[in-house]
């Protein structure tokens, strides 16, 4: 499909898909900013994330192109490395792209209702507008080979982000101290990792991330270095929601409007973890002796506490949000558990799952936006009775809940299976137990819901039969199938995180 | 033939036919497909190639062989599609959908098992065979055939479960599935497929649930069970166990004592369940004779050979005694007797039966005994060889003389019953013409002991063994006229056990009586501590529930203080902790 793609597109498109990527969406946001409808603006944001979409199928094609060497490098403004700044794109970047494309896409086209019964109608263009610059500023913060310009998309996102959250106001108040929260939060992480940058640009004299990459080897031993390592990796650990630095998801999942959620939910902490992994093993190298000791003695340790406290948190929650909001929490313990193992597989493991948890927590969210929008609540209680009035959104919802515990057949059992492969190839048998205890949590927690859904009577009875708008079911049955599908045949989620794995190791192939 | 025809699994065929009985109401049509599928499978086995793998797959890393026909497969799948072919014949009267289909997907599963050349799919039809075979004992309908089933079941998924575990161990050492002769039993995963074949074979101390079911079970059920199970564990036995020397001494053991039993029980369907266990202790004897490829090849194809016949005489004797509790209602000796007048031709088939397992000259039983037999005395055992003779003429006293006897001829027990249907007839008839067909020379052409000789997996050393020889014919002779005279003389001076009603204790009471009592003070003990600990557990479950709720729940621990502070604190320490670890490691 992808050959078929490029060789269909114009040669431009080859060219200059690096930049498109994200000036499209960059260039949009400020122009939608004046539109006054909220539909045209909801039209225009789905021609840019379909066309972003687009571009990164793009390069996916050209970096598993063999011509290519896997990466593709382009000068802005022709600005020649490492002076200028690169975009440069490689097997873990590009699966990153299609992913926040792919999501942005499928929440863009589900947007509209929720949108309009959640936020204030004359802002509605404006939300389009902060969403289109918080989607910018993911894939820049994707597609950047430049350290500095990483921290400026990072900043571009969140900025965009705070605004998003702040706008679900008008449904909860309660949004706004969320968002202030997350503000105070987001400054300081962001600016822990600048100083970290600067430390390292101290140490190096170079911005662009693979020009560092080839200076430090020599600099191990120096403390400037060392420092530039631990602020990025709080700074960054605290973007991704590393245990104990969540604190500020939760709220902000629960209060912003429902589309927030899920976009979120299923991009960001993503493009942060991704940014980490870009550090920690592109820049940095595992081979270093502190990043070692930072893999065994800190984020292993993390990741667990994540994955177990953070289960535990969700069992006792009573907003349905809430409870998908601490799990994502527990989901990003796995993911940094399967980096810390500090190995191909290990890595392969949790980029395999940081895939599949978008697809996962992408489509619940996405139910529960369906709820917000035909039910409002989004208690628990709330849910009872479900299943008989929205019986397509709940069975999607189920689809997607059972892939989240790791059943067997969804996407979520493959790469705890995979999580499972590395921890053992490591040693590590004891933290695959704890993998597993941490998924009968998941047993309970979504098994309370899901009881509420399907077995519970409703609580209002007039609770007739209504089902979500088709716009918001079709993304949803895309996003539940396709963990089943993944839950069986893994090539091709597998196939990007071993790719980018194989890429992390300078392998010439991991399989 | 067609490509799928070809990798065609006669066994998957019945289980299909098997599955497909149990849902069609229609009773002659059903009945059709039991017995037009034995007969397609027969056709599909005689036309597959030899030694090749027809039908393979590839699971989970797993290399199975679902389907290979050789020279010792085609003997046992034949005479088990022979056998389920009678026994569908043997059922026609019936109207149980159940029984016929679970038959057909029983003796399938069994016939899978032998053409599967690989440990994992040797387990599941295994198991198969003992999830199907249950229904055989439950279709009696009986509550002591309930509760025996469920002991039957009990102990044959025992048997799967140790094989499984076995499987697992080889492939964990070798890395690989196949089925290969083991050398050494030293081996804990070779011990436990040993075990769990032995417990399927009825090995002595582990042959209780035989006696147990197979009396219990209904008419059709018992003649169908008689011919799969134990012949099963004795291909697989022949198989992966060749020139075990302990099999020589468990088979020979296994021949000898459940003539005494046999002798003195008055069920006659448990006298031939004893005798089953007796017939297979020729078999394992011979086995373990045997070596793998090389060597006693005379003692493989006794094994081989006597199973084949074994399927069919056992079947034709359990068949008689079948139509005799199908027309009087029980198989008790003690109220049996002089049937000969109402069943004649049902007592000249047990007749038969009876005198192919006695081994009589140009009956199916000499021609495979002898193979055993001269096996034995040719490697020198001469305590083995008089333990089997000694069997031999217990065989000849508790089935060839005892079963007919005490059913058709002794003491009129008044009984004027009809004549058993005709199907039984049919597949009685059926069954003793094989019984004879395999038993005499080759004087009717395509007939005789040679045709069964040529099937055997070592064909050459089988053609060249005569078993009409003259000490062969001779020492069988006197061997069964001394039986026949002792059995005369005990019951001319009134000293042979008199059949009267009553149970023998085996050595299953051991733990039937003394399980049920430990059982059954352990549920006493049970029922006063069980609410202690209940209490004990439920407190400490509530309070660590506590615990975990204060600590994780909205209102908890974890959730309180002051968010933004909290976090900037802990952003602190952790930078301080990644910073002191570089500073260590470095350092």
């Amino acid at each position: 499909m992808i050959e078929m793609l490029l060789s269909s597109v114009p040669q431009w498109a080859l060219a200059h898909a690096a930049p498109l990527l994200v000036m499209v969406p960059l260039m949009l946001a400020p122009l939608l900013a004046l539109v006054p409808s909220g539909r045209v603006a909801w039209l225009v944001s789905i021609a840019a994330t379909a066309a972003t979409l687009v571009f990164a199928l793009i390069l996916l094609g050209i970096v598993q192109s063999p011509e290519s060497g896997g990466i593709v490098s382009y000068a802005m403004g022709n600005w020649l490395p490492p002076l200028g700044i690169e975009l440069r794109v490689d097997a873990l970047n590009a699966m990153i792209l299609v992913l926040v494309g792919v999501i942005g896409l499928l929440a863009t086209i589900m947007s509209y209702p929720t949108v309009l019964a959640e936020v204030r109608k004359e802002k509605t263009a404006l939300f389009y507008s902060a969403f289109l610059a918080c989607f910018a500023g993911l894939c820049g913060v994707a597609i950047t080979g430049d350290a500095f310009n990483l921290f400026v998309f990072l900043e571009i996102s969140s900025i965009s982000t705070y605004v998003l959250v702040a706008l679900g106001a008008s449904r909860d108040r309660r949004a706004l101290h969320a968002a202030f929260n997350y503000l105070i939060m987001g400054t300081i992480g962001a600016t822990f990792f600048i100083i970290g940058v600067g430390f390292l640009y101290a140490a190096t004299g170079t911005l662009n991330m693979a020009d560092i990459a080839s200076k430090l080897p020599a600099l191990q031993g120096s403390r400037t270095v060392q420092a530039g390592f631990a602020f990025i990796v709080v700074g960054l650990g605290l973007k991704a929601a590393m245990w104990p630095l969540h604190q500020w998801l939760p709220n902000a999942y629960s209060y912003s409007p429902s589309f927030v959620t899920m976009f979120l939910s299923a991009t960001a902490t993503k493009v942060a973890l991704y940014a980490l992994i870009r550090f920690l093993f592109f820049v940095f190298s595992p081979t270093f002796a502190f990043e070692h000791a930072a893999f065994t003695a800190l984020l292993m340790p993390l990741g667990i506490a994540a994955m177990v406290a953070c289960s535990f948190q969700a069992v006792f929650q009573t907003d349905v949000r809430r409870v998908l909001a601490y799990s994502s929490v527990a989901q990003v313990g796995y993911m940094i558990l399967g980096v810390s193992v500090g190995t191909a597989a290990g890595l392969s493991a949790g980029l395999f799952h940081l895939l599949n948890h978008a697809m996962i927590k992408g489509a619940l969210f996405m139910a529960v936006a369906a709820v917000v929008l035909t039910y409002k609540g989004t208690n628990i209680r709330d849910f009872a009775g479900l299943g008989r009035s929205a019986p397509w959104t709940m069975t999607a919802f189920a689809i997607a809940g059972l892939s989240l515990i790791g059943v067997p057949l969804t996407a979520g059992f493959q790469s705890k299976l995979q999580l499972g492969y590395a921890l053992f190839d490591n040693g590590w048998w004891w933290a695959v137990i704890l993998v597993v205890f941490s998924s009968f949590l998941a047993v309970i927690y979504v098994g309370r819901i899901l009881e509420a859904v399907f077995f519970q009577p409703p609580v209002n009875p007039r609770k007739t039969r209504k089902e979500a708008p088709i716009v918001l079911l079709v993304p949803l049955w895309i996003l539940a199938l396709a963990n089943i599908y993944f839950g069986i045949s893994t090539d091709i989620p597998l196939g990007l995180a071993r790719d980018a794995a194989a890429a992390a190791f300078g392998l010439e192939a991991f399989r | 033939m067609p490509a799928f025809l070809t990798a065609l699994n006669p066994g998957w065929l019945m289980i299909l036919a098997g599955v497909v009985a149990i849902f069609l109401p229609m009773r002659r049509v059903r009945q059709g497909i039991t017995i037009a599928a034995p007969l397609l499978g027969i056709a599909l086995l005689v036309m597959a190639d030899q030694n090749v793998n027809h039908l393979t797959a590839s699971v989970m890393g797993l290399d199975l062989v679902l389907y290979r026909v050789d020279g010792l497969s085609f003997v046992f799948g034949l005479a088990f599609l022979l056998a389920a072919l009678l026994n569908s014949i043997y059922a026609w009267h019936t109207d149980n959908r159940l029984q016929d289909g679970m038959a057909l997907a029983y003796a399938g599963a069994a016939i899978a098992a032998a053409f599967s050349a690989d440990l994992m799919t040797l387990f599941i039809f295994w198991e198969i065979t003992a999830v199907t075979s249950v229904f055989m004992v439950l279709a009696a309908g009986t509550r002591a055939a309930y509760f025996a089933s469920m002991r039957y079941l009990a102990i044959q998924v025992l048997s799967g479960v140790l094989l499984l575990a076995g499987a697992c161990y080889v492939y964990n050492n070798t890395g690989s599935l196949g089925m290969k002769a083991f050398v050494s039993l030293r081996e804990p995963g070779a011990m436990l497929i040993f075990i769990a074949l032995g417990i399927k074979a009825a090995f002595p101390f582990m042959h209780n649930w035989l006696q147990d079911s197979y009396p219990k079970a209904s008419v059709v059920g018992a003649v169908v069970l008689s011919a799969f199970t134990t012949k099963l564990a004795v291909y697989a036995f022949i198989r992966m166990f060749p020139g075990q020397d302990a099999l020589i001494w468990i088979g020979a053991v296994m021949t000898v004592f459940p003539v005494f039993f046999a002798v003195i029980e008055n069920d006659l369907r448990k006298v031939l369940a004893y005798s089953l266990n007796n017939q297979v202790g020729f078999m394992i004897c011979a086995i373990g004779l045997g070596s793998a490829g090389v060597g006693n090849a005379l003692a493989l194809n006794g094994a081989t050979a006597h199973a084949f016949v074994h399927i069919i005489y056992k079947g034709l004797l359990f068949m008689s005694m079948g139509a005799v509790l199908y027309r009087t209602g029980t198989t008790k000796a003690s109220e049996l007797g002089g049937l000969y007048r109402s069943m004649p031709w049902t007592a000249l088939f047990c007749i038969i039966g009876a005198m192919s397992i006695s081994a009589f000259p140009l009956f199916s039983g000499f021609v495979a005994k002898s193979l055993t037999m001269s096996a034995v005395s040719h490697e020198g055992l001469t305590v083995v060889w008089l333990m089997l003779l000694f069997a031999s003429a217990g065989v000849m006293e508790h089935s060839g003389i005892k079963i007919p006897y005490f059913a058709f001829f002794g003491h009129d027990s008044g009984r004027r019953v009809k004549e058993a249907p005709f199907n039984m007839l049919l597949a009685m008839g059926m069954g003793a013409f094989i019984c004879i067909a395999v038993g005499i020379p080759a004087i009717v052409p395509g007939l005789g002991y040679e045709w069964l000789y040529n099937l055997l997996p070592y064909r050459e050393e089988a053609m060249s063994y005569q078993p009409f020889t003259f000490d062969h014919i001779l020492t069988q002779m006197q061997l069964l006229v001394l039986a026949t005279f002792a059995f005369i003389v005990l019951k001319r001076f009134g000293l042979y056990p008199p059949e009267k009603p009553g149970t023998i204790l085996d050595t299953d009471w051991a733990y039937r009586k003394i399980g049920f009592g430990l059982a059954q003070w352990m549920g006493t003990v049970w029922g006063k501590v069980g609410p202690a600990m209940t209490a004990v557990f439920l407190g400490i479950s509530s309070r660590a529930y506590e615990r975990i709720e204060a600590a994780f729940s909205p209102r908890g621990e974890l959730a309180r203080g002051a968010l933004t502070g909290a976090m900037a604190i802990w952003t602190a320490a952790l930078l301080g902790l990644v910073l002191l670890l570089a500073f260590v490691t470095v350092g």
